[in-house]
């Protein structure tokens, strides 16, 4: 099952809309295992949108998506099943305010995978050795700083075991001098074999180490290929547009 | 000398007592002139005051009946059923304080020495000795939670579950008339005690049932959401005291002339059911509160749609509204005062059967101004601890 080349995520045609708001007008992706995706565009462009279709956050009205051999229908089973293999790291955090670090990485263990509390805080106390803050552990999450908080957020997520890492513009929310520990925390995972499908503006860790870029404009993938393609020799003038923008500064 | 690199802030902004005065009283002729108006009068609404409290008010209609106000009609040789159950409450508290509030000195000190407090009134020497007794458990139950464990603290929880059962169970009796404990029928429940079991049973049922209609009110699936606006907004809609009617007048017309309902128990169910709708709303107001963030990150960890509510909102969004519930609960403490209207004999109801005897007849302000004391007493010592709990739970909020 786990040899390399397999796909984990297809997901074909795929539209969204938001009453009359037209937010996804036939996306198709197929992400291999261990792969790290970087998907960039405007805003409004409908990234973060097609992101949040793959653990049904938002909902899909036509196409297909699959997610590690379970296809997402409305059937609750296979939406719990796909979240519990698909961490996510949100623009905003979104940690728990009202339980410590520790409690926030341990709940979703002992509740879901039902894993015992000793085991389960085991393996949080080693996620947060990994992402740099054993120290922060009995603290509330607002009295960390920013950085911190979105790394307890990617331990979070690793907690649960997943099989695949979505990011939702992990750095968007972050000081400027925060960008890079949680940035480093990241291609540690990718560099581990991870699979990462990543929404981000941060070229710099596109090009150390996305498999693939996706561009996305208006609802539309207008081009995809390695960083290598993206960044010499965009095909697209929308893409080069695009990138001038980012890039100039 | 010593030189000193301070800057001293301008004589205006520095402490004592004249600059003060002179700053926030007499800043101008007009200050000056409201301060002087103000200080008469304070002064004669006070004079006033304590000419009435210490010479005028013939007190002893409450030294007298004090035993009405507080147990109505229950019988005194049962009373010390009572007291058991509120030295059983009283462990509870100080067991609570020892273990979760050991920083709270003032409170522990407040709440354990109040019964001894209580002996400054004419209560007779069997009461007095209960008292005391009360304060001594208090004080026995915070040292054994000063030195508490986890296991202790779990005992201890499941020592409150259990209160009110226990609470009622001793009220109420068990045996028949020989035994120990002779049922005690609700009739002869009256006073203060009546007061507090209508109040703890409405807030402690309404809770949760208002928790449920807050989230039935924003459930997903129609025929629960409808169900629950329509609940909320119907009961919403009319006054306590009509409810209080229909449970008490109404209901009966309905029933099938061999069943009939406990008075005091319709009293309990109608001010449960009537708070629910109120504190629905409420929780309603703190689950809005919640950002969608913390939905969307519980159901992305896998948590489904309960255990996201039990662990990730209702925690937050309760917190959230500690205010506004304690300010509803004292609000049912007050509403339970219209049962005296549908014929039971809670403190104002008691007020209005001493008030009814002719030894007593015109002294109504001697009286209303006690029970109110009583009410207002119990509220402040409610709001009071959700205050302190709100600064307890603030620990590490955002």
């Amino acid at each position: 099952m786990t040899q390399e080349g397999e796909i984990i995520i297809s997901v074909k045609d795929v539209h969204k809309w938001y009453g009359e708001y037209h937010a996804l007008k036939g996306v198709g992706m197929e992400v291999k295992k261990g792969e790290v995706i970087v998907i960039f565009g405007p805003s409004g462009s409908g990234k973060s949108t097609f992101i949040r279709t793959i653990n049904r956050l938002e909902d899909h009205q036509r196409g297909q998506i699959i997610v590690h051999g379970t296809e997402l229908t409305h059937d609750i089973r296979n939406i719990e099943a796909i979240r519990m293999d698909t961490g996510m790291v949100f623009q905003q955090f979104n940690l728990f305010p009202h339980l410590t670090v520790m409690q926030n990485i341990v709940l979703s263990p002992i509740q879901v995978r039902k894993w015992t509390k000793a085991k389960a805080e085991e393996i949080a106390m080693q996620l947060l050795e990994r992402v740099g803050i054993p120290e922060q552990a009995q603290k509330f999450p607002g009295q960390l700083s920013g950085g911190q908080q979105q790394r307890v957020a990617i331990a979070r997520a690793l907690a649960m075991q997943p099989k695949i890492m979505l990011f939702d513009e992990p750095t968007s929310a972050l000081d400027p001098e925060m960008i890079k520990e949680v940035l480093d925390v990241m291609v540690e995972l990718a560099k581990s074999g991870m699979t990462m499908l990543v929404v981000t503006h941060e070229m710099g860790f596109a090009r150390a180490v996305a498999d693939r870029m996706f561009f996305f404009d208006e609802g539309q993938i207008v081009e995809s290929g390695t960083p290598q393609e993206i960044f010499k020799s965009p095909k697209e003038e929308r893409t080069k547009l695009f990138l001038s923008q980012i890039l100039s500064h | 000398m010593t030189q000193s690199n301070t800057i001293l802030p301008p004589l205006t902004e520095r402490s004592g007592i004249i600059r003060w005065v002179r700053k926030n009283l007499f800043g101008s002729w007009l200050d000056a002139f409201l301060t002087i108006i103000g200080a008469f009068i304070i002064y004669w609404a006070v004079k006033g005051l304590f000419t009435w409290v210490f010479t005028v008010a013939e007190w002893q209609v409450v030294a007298t009946n004090l035993r009405l106000f507080i147990i109505g009609q229950y019988p005194l040789e049962q009373a010390w059923r009572l007291w058991v159950a509120l030295a059983f409450l009283m462990f509870l508290t100080g067991n609570s304080l020892g273990i979760w509030a050991r920083k709270s000195y003032f409170a522990t000190i407040l709440l354990l020495a109040f019964p001894v407090l209580l002996t400054l009134f004419p209560f007779g020497d069997e009461p007095r000795k209960w008292l005391i007794i009360l304060t001594i458990v208090g004080v026995i139950g915070w040292g054994i939670g000063r030195t508490a464990s986890e296991k202790l603290s779990r005992i201890v929880i499941f020592g409150w579950v259990i209160s009110l059962p226990i609470f009622i169970l001793l009220t109420r009796g068990f045996t028949p008339e020989d035994g120990i404990m002779p049922i005690v029928g609700t009739n002869l429940w009256g006073g203060l005690l009546l007061t507090f079991l209508l109040t703890v049973v409405g807030i402690i049922f309404s809770f949760p049932l208002g928790v449920l209609l807050a989230l039935g009110r924003r459930s997903e699936l129609p025929a629960i959401r409808f169900a629950s606006i329509l609940y909320i907004e119907l009961v919403r809609g009319v006054p306590l005291i009509t409810v209080f009617f229909m449970a008490q007048l109404m209901l009966p017309l309905f029933l099938p002339p061999n069943i009939t309902i406990d008075r005091v128990l319709r009293a309990m169910v109608a001010v449960t059911l009537f708070s629910a709708a109120y504190l629905a709303e409420n929780v309603r107001g703190g689950l809005q509160a919640i950002p969608k963030g913390q939905f969307e990150a519980a159901h992305a960890l896998g948590l489904n749609g309960l255990q996201t509510m039990y662990f990730i909102i209702l925690p937050q969004a309760l917190r959230l509204i500690i205010p506004i519930l304690v300010g509803q609960f004292i609000a049912v403490f007050k509403d339970t005062a219209l049962v005296a209207i549908v014929g039971l004999f809670d403190l104002v109801g008691i007020a209005k059967t001493v008030l009814a005897q002719p030894d007593f007849l015109g002294l109504q302000r001697e009286v209303y101004v006690f029970i109110s004391l009583i009410y207002w007493v119990l509220s402040y010592g409610m709001s009071y601890l959700s205050q302190q709990l709100e600064i307890k739970l603030g620990v590490g909020k955002r």
